[in-house]
């Protein structure tokens, strides 16, 4: 069991990272990785909405539409569920912790229908064995760590190319682009990790 | 055809129930906002600058109606906004008093000496760093303007290599007073006219030699000023502005023009 939890927290984390391996959020990861702060914030809040829409997919999968054999519904569904829930997880939030609410701010409702989010709902089906709910809530909460890590180490990049001298053909997005293409290659060092 | 329509009763559902769930969960969740805070906020000019002390002008009006900061904070907005602020939380209106942002340097490019060429980047934090700046005068305006890029009001100029505030567009947000890596720039009240153009804490034969408007701490102001509003702080006249009465003599003993009227306007 732990062993199992362990390979899904370095297989999310590292090995099959959303943005910079599977190529899922790019938009939030492009567009929200200017200051360290913010990417922060955005990480923290996908860390969040991965984790309950995980759970809530998963549950919606399982007893909704597995018995009345609508798989081919999903992606439809599951946009649904996830829309819903984030509604619901920002009411509940400025309802109970005003902070938190604060902290995650524009950020919440943002990536709603972030494709990173739908797609480790999607991906988590493919989750075989004992324990799959836990496994999929587990596999929601580390990808979004995994996200977190990629959108951070990205925008503390992106900081220092702000003062960097950079040929002036390339300022601005062309270099974020080729800097976003060489933190996907590092992460590609880390396939065949686990056997 | 009956596969279809299970298909779109599911969705449908799904979304009856979920809608259904969240208009009930946002009564049950809805949090209760001050109707006096959406007003005040209304009526606040959302320059967001801070000048109050608080995070915003949304942290003003919630700290006003909770009874945390006076009516009278807003400088941007001045007595016409304190009236209607205190109007919504049915108190006596306070006078706004009129401040301006100042920097007290007059050490212009024609009348300075400079230590060194400068050619890092363009930004006095920078400059600073290096010995303090290119400025013979280790105190004086470095113009690079650090300060017109954090006005939100486009109330600083450049005129003759250092910063002057126009002050009929300054707020007195006190945003340059931070940007200023030599803190040169004071918050003043707007009827006072003079001031003491320099910062330079040098002696006086020193400041002499960098700069030709400098303070050179002769006193003569201390003396002739009839209301004793002129401290010594070191070699550096200060003016004391709860006493200044705006008379102007201080001005025409001034041996390098250091006490000047600043009448920038637009």
């Amino acid at each position: 069991m732990l062993e199992s939890i362990l390979i899904t927290f370095l297989s999310a984390v590292f090995i099959n990272n959303f943005v910079v391996v599977k190529f899922l959020g790019i938009c939030p990861f492009l567009g929200v990785s200017k200051k360290i702060n913010t990417a922060v914030g955005m990480g923290v809040a996908v860390i969040f909405v991965m984790t309950f829409s995980s759970a809530a997919t998963w549950a919606v999968q399982e007893f909704l539409l597995k018995p009345l054999d609508l798989e081919y519904l999903q992606t439809i569904a599951f946009i649904l569920v996830i829309a819903a829930l984030v509604q619901l997880v920002e009411m509940v939030l400025q309802k109970t912790s005003q902070a938190l609410y604060k902290a995650l701010g524009v950020y919440l409702p943002l990536i709603t229908t972030n494709c990173a989010v739908l797609g480790v709902c999607l991906l988590n089906l493919e989750i075989q064995g004992e324990a799959r709910f836990l496994m999929s809530v587990l596999n929601g909460a580390f990808s979004g760590v995994g996200f977190t890590l990629a959108i951070v180490l990205f925008a503390g990049i992106r900081e220092r190319l702000e003062t960097a001298d950079i040929p002036k053909c390339l300022e601005g997005f062309p270099i974020s682009l080729i800097s976003a293409s060489l933190v996907s290659l590092a992460f590609l060092g880390f396939q065949g990790l686990i056997n | 055809m009956g596969e279809i329509l299970i298909a779109v009763l599911i969705i449908s559902g799904l979304g009856l129930v979920f809608g259904i769930g969240l208009s009930y969960a946002s009564r049950v969740f809805a949090v209760k906002i001050d109707e006096r805070v959406v007003q005040i906020r209304e009526v606040l000019p959302g320059a967001n600058c801070g000048a109050c002390g608080f995070t915003g002008c949304d942290g003003y009006a919630g700290a006003i109606v909770e009874g945390r900061a006076p009516t009278n904070a807003c400088p941007v907005g001045g007595s016409a906004v304190a009236e209607k602020v205190a109007a919504i939380m049915g108190v006596e209106p306070e006078g706004v008093k009129r401040t301006a942002a100042r920097v007290l340097c007059n050490g212009r490019c024609s009348v300075s000496k400079e230590k060194y060429e400068y050619q890092g980047i363009d930004s006095c934090a920078a400059a600073a760093q290096l010995y303090a700046g290119h400025k013979a005068c280790a105190y004086g305006c470095l113009g690079h303007g650090d300060c017109l890029k954090a006005c939100p009001f486009d109330a600083i100029v450049m005129v003759g290599g250092i910063a002057r505030i126009v002050e009929d567009r300054c707020k007195a947000c006190g945003k340059c007073v931070l940007a200023c890596p030599k803190n040169l720039i004071e918050i003043i009240d707007k009827t006072k006219k003079y001031s003491v153009m320099c910062r330079s804490r040098d002696k006086g034969a020193v400041t002499r030699s960098n700069c030709q408007v400098g303070c050179i701490g002769c006193t003569r102001c201390v003396k002739a000023c009839p209301q004793q509003a002129i401290f010594m702080e070191g070699t550096l006249a200060r003016i004391n502005y709860d006493k200044c009465d705006n008379c102007g003599e201080c001005t025409k003993v001034c041996p390098t023009m250091a006490i000047r009227v600043m009448d920038f306007g637009e």
